[in-house]
């Protein structure tokens, strides 16, 4: 069976306001030409999951005003300072917090990947992060012979997890190569979104050497072809980031004016106001 | 172009972090730490190659297959003997706070979020924390928000923890049980009272603090050129700027 293959504005639509969308930290080659997308759609009210910190995808959403909640370990420009819009957003009380843990966010994935309703996690214990999430839970290990307390984390089952990734076949798998995260996402969603570089002919998954760095096309509802889909970010084995790009985006985002002038220099007109 | 002259800051707390890592099996570096990276390859170039490094970000360095999550597995695996942590406020009983000051969750300043922290401190055996600016709005009594706690009461499960406290000014040692720092050594240039000053905890401190080692010429002559070189695949920025290094 082929896969759908669609435009790239196509695969933001199906992503629907409300919506839990889980996207990958900016070095494991984010999904960008899909998040301009999403804005130029409106997209409003997303609970979005950083699996497991967010940069600018998450600092460009949050910007245009489509994000409810934010769960995940960090939002953060890393070398090129604080995610601007993301900082003003919780000082204004703009958006909801679920403040995470790196390796939280994995197991919960892996929880949900399993159909399991939690995973325990070592760690944790004593941290505001855990007073904060009124939806973990401790308990006693109930193998050790006293005691032990261990942090449950209920399973992240996003409703979409929107990937970027160096190819796909007319067939619908996408190989992905050494980012793993983005195998457990897909398993954890619902369904899978995804952007590729480029769009191969032939059947991945009979290639020994590549399927194991492959999702099978079970998962995936629907491909755009995005050359350069990453950037300004880096795409991991492809291309390097644009740092003058990125530069560009720190400077306007310092102000809701700058960014809004950002949006419009890429020629992104919202479809309506978020 | 090679950079001449005595040991900058940056190249004595490369220097100090790669004798700390000394003798270990395993030392892995987080996001944004380009001195400990620089630290962790120079350690094994010391090693003779016996130390296996981690450097994130670099795909060099970073021997995974599995994923963001195996940094974290093979923690808790007890594979990973040193990591590093800081903070945008840390205490005097080594609390960190990487989530922001005043209240949660309308913080008045906010900082990236916790990352790893509340984890890794709590498996890592040898967590060195790492802040160079060393001022009060830094160094603080009690931190505003605990991303992750120093210590943990009896009972908890905590193979890993702190030993200590590398800043722009010193180096503290912290012991757990006491859950206090004390000053060990000031660097080059730098006095006890100018460390008093920007710190806004209680630390113990003997009556003669040594000054921390600088790097000897060999050592310099190591971290300004293949060293320099190989932190540039993963921080150009940073390599460009402290040696000259420009991105292959």
């Amino acid at each position: 069976m082929d896969a759908r293959i669609l435009s790239v504005d196509a695969l933001a639509a199906e992503i629907p306001d409300g919506a839990s969308l889980a996207i990958v930290r900016d070095q494991g080659g984010a999904p960008m030409a899909a998040v301009r997308a999403l804005i130029a759609r409106g997209a409003g009210n997303l609970h979005l999951i950083g699996v497991p910190v967010l940069g600018l995808s998450g600092d460009l959403l949050i910007g245009a005003g489509a994000v409810r909640l934010y769960e995940g370990a960090a939002v953060t420009l890393g070398e090129y300072g604080p995610a601007p819009r993301f900082v003003a957003a919780v000082r204004a009380g703009k958006i909801a917090l679920k403040d995470s843990t790196c390796p939280a966010i994995h197991a919960a994935l892996q929880a949900g990947e399993k159909g399991l309703p939690f995973m325990p996690l070592r760690g944790i214990l004593g941290t505001d992060i855990l007073k904060h999430r009124t939806d973990w839970k401790t308990i006693d290990n109930p193998f050790a012979k006293s005691g032990d307390p261990i942090v449950l984390l209920p399973a992240i089952k996003p409703d979409v997890a929107l990937i970027h990734a160096p190819k796909a076949d007319r067939l619908g798998n996408v190989w992905i190569g050494r980012e793993r995260e983005l195998l457990t996402m897909a398993h954890a969603a619902k369904t899978t979104l995804v952007t590729v570089e480029e769009i191969v002919d032939g059947d991945l998954m009979a290639d020994e050497a590549l399927a194991p760095a492959t999702i099978p096309s079970l998962y995936v509802a629907g491909i755009a072809e995005t050359k350069g889909g990453a950037l300004p970010n880096a795409m991991p084995g492809g291309y390097g980031e644009d740092a003058a790009a990125i530069r560009d985006y720190v400077r306007s985002a310092a102000s809701e004016a700058g960014f809004e002038g950002y949006l419009a220099r890429l020629g992104i007109s919202r479809k309506r106001a978020a | 172009m090679s950079v001449q002259g005595p040991a900058r800051r940056e190249e004595i707390l490369i220097a100090t972090i790669a004798r700390l890592l000394e003798g270990l099996r395993h030392v892995a570096t987080g996001a944004s730490s380009p001195i400990p990276g620089a630290a962790a390859l120079l350690a094994r170039h010391r090693s003779g190659g016996r130390l296996r490094i981690s450097v994130l970000g670099s795909r060099k360095n970073a021997p995974f297959s599995n994923g963001g999550v195996e940094l974290f597995d093979i923690a808790a695996q007890g594979r990973l003997d040193a990591f590093f942590l800081g903070g945008g406020e840390i205490d005097g009983e080594a609390n960190i706070n990487l989530v922001g000051t005043g209240d949660y969750p309308r913080t008045d300043v906010r900082f990236p979020g916790s990352f790893g922290s509340a984890y890794l401190y709590f498996l890592v055996p040898r967590v060195i924390l790492f802040r160079e600016e060393h001022t009060k709005r830094v160094m603080v009594p009690r931190v505003s928000f605990i991303s992750a706690p120093g210590t943990s009461p009896e009972g908890v499960y905590r193979p890993g923890g702190p030993i200590g406290l590398l800043t722009g000014l010193c180096w503290f040692r912290f012991d757990r049980a006491k859950k206090r720092f004390t000053l060990e050594s000031v660097h080059p240039g730098v006095g006890v009272d100018e460390v008093r000053a920007a710190t806004g905890f209680d630390f113990d401190c003997p009556a003669a603090v040594p000054s921390t080692p600088a790097p000897d010429s060999e050592t310099l002559a190591l971290i300004r050129g293949p060293i320099g070189a190989e932190i540039a695949e993963t921080y150009p920025a940073f390599a460009e700027r402290m040696f000259g290094t420009k991105a292959a």
